[in-house]
């Protein structure tokens, strides 16, 4: 694909622009990246094959380390397609507690990508101002949920932990000092020259492209798609609560950072609005140790994007089959559009820019052909064939659609 | 003990750099180590420093249970970091496997594939308990030496 004029250069999987393992081989000329070819797998750990080994409740607690910054995120999303199964429903309180917890996870995460981002771009004050701020919410979960992370919130039907009017007081103390924190970073962020300058043009992913290539979360909503699971299919209270979906249209790695500053804004409104409306009443109901049989698809506006699990019971108290879509998968690919013909100096921020979390991502998937007796893995073209032969058996043609879509230069 | 060596030993327990490796761990002990070395924590006034290269490196801090993937690249991390050189093994994962302990693509804990000096439990270890563990690496050494 490059010639021998063009340098190639290995990136990972340990480097110190990196947090996660993960690989990069950059295509070089002079300081611009040609291409890039990124490799997956280092933090392959078989979570999805361990939680079909136990019990719903156990894998309550080990879905929720698919990720240790969105830990109740992965929870959520899979508790809401078991209670989904069992046609559980689940008190008032107790979704609009997950919704708080929800939304304190976010202000963390977007604190703590504030603060990487701002490393990534030599800006290390900004790095030690936000996580010095981000202890604070730190502070609150560890007080209601009892840790610091993967805080064990939810169970089936319910949450484990009820919020005290004393806890709620001091929420809403915390939240008045992050707002006002808050308030200063989106100055910063919108008026600091050296930020603007250093993020203003970089990691471009156009409209088209963010259609195209499936981006999810803020880095979506940068590029003026308004897509947030909260809004377009409301889970927990998010139904009966008022927030603004923000969105950018500057297309870039700065759009990107006002854009999560701006949510931490709004999520401070959704935890306000909760707590003054918590419903009274339990804060969980019994569950069947036993799910029926059954399959459910569950959606969850994760802080990096919308987060996928799906879940298929069988009867009986371990799950037939998980599998979990993290936001950073739908991600990825962006990242390789948006490094294309860059400068090679852009590329950490421009990775970091969409919050990547490898330890999400890192699923594995090997198909074999059903009928060889030595399981060869298919390759894609094939699998796209296939996939396209089992459509039209259902009566689905998209060989025309497909057509249509190359001819327009839509098609990867 | 020579006068030398006694100032070798005091300038390498006052001045540890970390080298931090994530081998397959979830980010919540990862991001736990950064909180440590943030002004909350400040692990700096120990005068720790997080280094970039394994070469410039006296201290691995590992989280993760060492995936496949991983294993070999933990190695030959460990093999260029100069001696003497230690080992710490941060959250339950790295400790002994965690959650995911006799998962079929973990080796289930760092001591299976390189020697650890000290553990630190926890699920996520908080940054409280990371600054525990390091100093009382410290102190080990200190006594180890003074030993000698």
């Amino acid at each position: 694909m490059h010639n021998s004029k063009d340098f190639k250069i290995p990136i990972g999987p340990q480097h110190p622009a990196l947090k996660e393992p993960e690989g990069f081989s950059v295509a070089l000329k002079g300081e611009k990246i040609l291409g890039v070819d990124i490799r997956l797998g280092y933090n392959h750990r078989g979570i999805e094959k361990a939680a079909e080994e136990r019990t719903y409740i156990q894998d309550i607690y080990l879905i929720e380390r698919v990720c240790g910054i969105c830990s109740h995120s992965h929870s959520t999303c899979f508790i809401q397609a078991v209670e989904e199964i069992a046609g559980l429903a689940v008190p008032r309180r107790a979704l609009y507690i997950r919704t708080i917890i929800g939304e304190l996870e976010r202000i963390h995460s977007h604190l703590l990508w504030l603060g990487v981002a701002g490393h990534e771009i030599g800006f290390d004050t900004l790095l030690m101002y936000s996580w010095r701020d981000r202890e604070v919410v730190m502070d609150i979960l560890a007080s209601i949920t009892g840790n610091r992370v993967n805080y064990g919130m939810n169970t089936i039907g319910g949450v484990r932990r009820d919020i005290s009017p004393e806890q709620s007081q001091e929420i809403l103390i915390a939240l008045d000092i992050l707002e006002e924190r808050t308030k200063y970073y989106i100055e910063v962020a919108t008026q600091e020259s050296t930020i603007i300058k250093r993020l203003s043009g970089v990691g471009i992913l156009s409209r088209e492209d963010v259609l195209r290539l499936d981006a999810v979360g803020p880095t979506a909503r940068a590029s003026g798609v308004k897509r947030d699971v909260r809004a377009d299919d409301p889970y927990a209270a998010y139904g009966e609560l008022e927030f603004k979906v923000i969105t950018d249209e500057r297309c870039d790695v700065y759009g990107r950072t006002v854009v999560r500053v701006k949510e931490l804004m709004e999520s401070y409104k959704i935890i306000r609005q909760a707590l003054k409306n918590l419903p009274d009443g339990p804060i969980a109901i019994k569950a069947p140790r036993k799910i029926p049989a059954g399959e459910a698809l569950s959606r969850y506006e994760a802080p990096r994007g919308e987060d996928v699990h799906y879940v298929r019971a069988n009867g009986t108290e371990k799950p037939d089959r998980v599998k979990v879509r993290a936001p950073t998968l739908a991600n990825i690919q962006a990242v390789k559009h948006m490094l294309r013909d860059r400068y090679l100096a852009d590329m950490p921020i421009v990775i970091a820019a969409i919050d990547p979390c490898f330890s999400c991502t890192d699923r594995l998937i090997a198909l074999k052909e059903q009928e060889s007796a030595t399981g060869k893995i298919i390759s894609w073209p094939a699998l796209h064939a296939y996939s396209l032969e089992w459509y039209k058996k259902q009566g689905i043609d998209f060989t025309a659609l497909n057509k249509k879509l190359s001819a327009k230069g839509l098609t990867g | 003990m020579s006068l030398i060596k006694k100032i070798i030993t005091w300038a390498r327990i006052k001045s540890p750099w970390i080298l931090h490796f994530n081998t397959g761990a979830c980010n919540a002990c990862d991001i736990e180590i950064i909180a440590a070395l943030t002004p909350r924590y400040d692990l700096e006034r120990f005068g720790v420093v997080l280094k970039g290269t394994p070469r410039h490196a006296d201290v691995l801090v590992c989280s993760g249970p060492v995936t496949k993937q991983i294993e070999d690249r933990l190695c030959r991390i460990y093999e260029q970091m100069p001696e003497p050189k230690f080992v710490v093994a941060v959250g339950a994962c790295a400790c002994s496997g965690g959650v995911v302990r006799g998962c079929y693509n973990v080796a289930s804990g760092i001591d299976k594939v390189i020697p650890v000096a000290a553990y630190i439990p926890g699920c996520p270890a908080s940054p409280k308990a990371i600054i525990d563990g390091v100093v009382k690496l410290l102190a080990s050494l200190e006594d180890k030496e003074a030993k000698k």
